[in-house]
């Protein structure tokens, strides 16, 4: 502690004195009994009161950066080279006993699942004002009414009551702001935040991101943000700082950042959402669901008279947040639940409610695609076995044969042949991703579900597989019905567009029209809140809302 | 801690050479403690006693010599002839010993692996079926383990008569209890992933959902079960041969063994305590490994 220059006052915090400097920071991380290095030689120096973004893909090495700025390794990596200055506390030298007592107090992490963060025994007040009675900062009833405070000021609803819940009471976008509470509880100089809007809806992420935005302000905290969300950091950040393997690619401003990138790598990063396909509107109708009612046992409808179309070789996208019926609409289509009341015409015939009645031929032509690689893929399973079965199971392919048509289909969502023996885990996202789509493919559909296939992914990878659905429309005339929150993905790859709100229809019809004003006022809500790469869109959109005072999120 | 993170952008992307099982097996093998070494050696040598037997064991193994009660090698008036010893009817020790490990450790091998195969099967199938069929189960599982095992298959061994294939079929179906409870609590992991579902909406059976989607994730757990339930099944057939009612004579095996010679140990020898040590050897090095197994599958890792 004798080498800190100077005991912090967090009254005089002032801007522009450097906070933390990082110098050629190098980290490893062991796997198959070796040493691989995951961040070779990193600087970064972070002024009080200023907000650091980092960008890259997943493997960029930017968690584990986040962490060493705490002095903090995973288990399994080593901090091994370089040197990290805290306020004058170099925090590789320090004792572990040194790096304790700042962590929390001074510097704090708020994590990007708040859900699996928040210890589900304990009320959330408990939890907040934790660091601040382990440090010894406050007594107990002045954490507390600090805690209500800034709960306030985080803007969650009745302040006073809503740390006597338990997490599992309280939404997404709130329990994110509750960390953001505990993180602030100390005052820190320093907040960490790893993805922490990544797993909401974009109409909850607006919110949390306001709140974060003006907390961080009110006490000239600051901040190293973390994400691959580009238009997020765009409002986050005064500096973005772009990563790849564990390099950095390139560092300056946010605003020239945004305007001027210098890296090849950082512009195909701002090209991503440069995807967009012309709208068709289709005659043949494929699939129909007719006033459909589907409720899960209990009285309550999860949805509620929907009616969707899909023509033959489109695309529909179902939009809405969480909690809107779109995943429940799938498992009405795949026959997983069936629905209460109305029904389901494939190809201008009935379906059988229930997955039991439908025969192999039925099951054949609709397949589905799920939104998280890692569990729609058996972790036992290889490549080959993965899209072998189908065939083997519809076509009745087996050995030889099975095996070529294996290897066309690789090729055909372009990976190679060296892929057929491996196993999940030896796959990237995307990869995996693509495995998943050729499993699809190997049925020969003529339907599939896309349930929220890209939103696992990074931004590159997403567009990559976005393509290949596109390309492989075009190559086999296949229909998509396509769920999922990203109005971005939405506009890129649709042909119509399907709004849903808590269980109901909002809208249906060609994106262009669905995409163009007037809208119903939760369509509104739903394209407002998409982040836009414009670092002044969060400050106009908050002003704009103030005025018209809309609708909110159906979370809050 | 992800994959995705520790294994670095070396990892992602690039077709890594596949190693062959049987050199992950040799590398894991040379990583193993010494204890799991020690329990691998011990229970190969059992194994080899147990498979050849007839080539090794000096004599019969309902051979018997006009000298019971002749005294082994560390004991005065010791016979070279048997090594360790006779019986109270005057049969070689270190034969009976040699054919016991096969009788027993048989036995116990064939049990648990009938054990495993109605409570894994049942307990899977519970999983996935769910509904009034798990309850059915689970609920007589509970009865059946609410009754102390031993006395229970004294009682039923009494009804049914005390032969080998009523032994290994009663222990079996009362040990299937557990391995049922394990199994369903793993199984009700697995079975909500999504791949479970993608088998189902491709529309294959509940054979085929339970053997190549769930059985393969939930192997480990299972193995390392199946060691633990060896050594307790080898235990009860143990305790059920001392007390009379499990091998029956002349078939040679531990536990009755111990009952036969007790009465020696009054004498201060402690020949009665050989088979003892055999069972309590096997039992040690079949948790060394087991122990082992469990810390390579369940993701604990040293720190390093």
């Amino acid at each position: 502690m004798s080498t800190r220059k100077k005991t912090p006052s967090k009254a005089g915090r002032e801007k522009g004195e450097v906070l933390l400097e990082i110098k050629g920071l190098k980290i490893e991380g062991f796997a198959d009994d070796e040493w691989h290095p995951i961040v070779n030689g990193v600087d970064l120096t972070l002024k009080r009161g200023e907000v650091w973004g980092l960008i890259g893909e997943s493997g960029a090495g930017k968690s584990t950066i986040g962490l060493a700025a705490m002095g903090f390794a995973r288990p399994g990596c080593r901090i091994c080279g370089g040197s990290i200055v805290f306020d004058g506390i170099d925090l590789r030298a320090a004792s572990e006993d040194t790096r304790r007592k700042l962590r929390g107090s001074r510097i704090s992490y708020v994590a990007q699942s708040a859900a699996a963060s928040f210890n589900p025994a304990h009320k959330l007040i408990d939890q907040t004002i934790e660091t601040a009675l382990t440090h010894h900062i406050y007594s107990r009833e002045k954490a507390i009414s600090d805690a209500i405070d800034l709960y306030g000021r985080l803007q969650l609803p009745s302040p006073e009551t809503i740390g006597d819940r338990y997490p599992h009471q309280v939404s997404g976008g709130q329990l994110q702001r509750a960390m953001t509470a505990m993180a602030m509880s100390c005052r820190p100089d320093l907040i960490i935040f790893d993805e922490p809007t990544t797993a909401l809806d974009v109409t909850t992420q607006v919110e949390v991101l306001a709140a974060i935005r003006d907390i961080v302000d009110q006490f000239n905290t600051a901040a190293i943000y973390i994400t691959h969300d580009l238009a997020v950091v765009a409002q986050m950040a005064d500096r973005i700082m772009v990563l790849r393997y564990g390099d950095t690619v390139e560092e300056a401003d946010t605003r020239r950042m945004l305007k001027h990138p210098e890296e090849e790598y950082t512009r195909t990063l701002w090209a991503v959402r440069s995807l967009y396909k012309e709208e068709e509107p289709g005659e043949d109708v494929i699939l129909r669901v007719h006033d459909v009612d589907a409720s899960y046992g209990g009285a309550v409808k999860v949805l509620q008279d929907v009616t969707v179309q899909v023509p033959r070789g489109r695309t529909v996208a179902v939009v809405g947040e969480s909690g809107s019926g779109k995943s429940t609409l799938a498992r009405v289509i795949t026959g997983l639940l069936p629905p209460s009341k109305g029904e389901i015409y494939f190809d201008g015939q009935p379906l059988p409610r229930a997955l039991k009645e439908r025969d192999k031929k039925t099951l054949q032509r609709i397949q589905m695609i799920y939104q998280m690689p890692d569990t729609a893929l058996n972790p036992r399973h290889m490549v080959r076995d993965v899209i072998g079965r189908p065939l083997e199971f519809y076509l009745g392919l087996r050995g030889a044969a099975n095996d070529r048509r294996v290897s066309e289909l690789l090729q055909l969502i372009e990976l190679d042949d060296s892929f057929i023996d491996r196993l999940p885990s030896e796959l990237s996202g995307g990869q995996k991703q693509r495995i998943c789509i050729a499993r699809a493919l190997a049925a020969e559909p003529e339907l599939i579900i896309c349930d929220e296939v890209t939103s696992a992914l990074d931004q590159i990878v997403q567009e990559g597989i976005l393509r290949l659905l596109m390309k492989l429309q075009e190559e086999l005339n296949v229909s998509y019905l396509f769920i999922t929150h990203d109005i971005a993905t939405v506009e890129a790859i649709s042909d119509e567009i399907v709004v849903m709100y808590q269980g109901k229809l909002v809208q249906q019809g060609l994106k262009t029209k669905v995409l163009k004003p007037p809208h119903p006022a939760y369509t509104e809500l739903l394209l407002s809140s998409v982040p836009q790469m414009d670092p002044d869109w969060l400050t106009n959109l908050l002003e704009h809302r103030e005025e018209t005072g809309g609708m909110r999120a159906a979370g809050n | 801690m992800t994959a995705g993170i520790d294994k670095g952008p070396a990892a992602v992307g690039q077709p890594r050479a596949r190693r062959t099982l049987l050199d992950r097996a040799w590398r894991e093998l040379k990583k193993a403690p010494p204890t799991a070494w020690f329990g691998m050696i011990v229970i190969l040598g059992y194994l080899i006693l147990a498979l050849f037997a007839p080539w090794i064991a000096p004599y019969g193994q309902s051979q018997v010599f006009d000298m019971p009660y002749s005294p082994a090698f560390y004991e005065p008036g010791w016979d070279p002839h048997f090594l360790l010893g006779t019986d109270q009817l005057g049969r070689d020790m270190l034969t009976r010993l040699i054919f016991g490990a096969r009788n027993t450790i048989g036995i116990a091998v064939a049990t648990t692996m009938l054990s495993f195969s109605i409570g894994g099967s049942l307990g899977i199938l519970a999983a996935i079926l769910r509904g009034w069929f798990e309850q059915l189960l689970s609920r007589v599982v509970d009865i059946l383990m609410a009754i102390p095992s031993l006395i229970f298959s004294l009682m039923l061994l009494s009804i049914f008569g005390s032969n080998i294939p009523n032994l290994i079929v009663i222990i079996a179906v009362l040990d299937a209890t557990r391995v049922f409870r394990l199994a369903r609590a793993v199984a009700m992991n697995v079975v909500v992933m999504d791949y479970v579902e993608a088998a189902r909406l491709r529309g294959e059976g509940l054979g085929w959902v339970m053997r190549r989607e769930i059985l393969p994730n939930i192997l480990p757990p299972l193995v390392a079960e199946f060691g633990l339930r060896f050594c307790f099944v080898f235990l009860t057939i143990a305790s059920l041969s001392f007390l009379g009612v499990g091998i029956q004579p002349p078939t040679a095996d531990w536990g009755s063994m111990v009952r036969e010679n007790a009465t020696l140990i009054t004498y201060g020898s402690f020949t009665p305590l050989l088979p003892a040590g055999a069972i309590a050897l096997l039992t040690v090095a079949v948790n060394f490994v087991v122990d082992w197994f469990l810390h390579k599958t369940s993701g604990l890792r040293d720190e390093h």
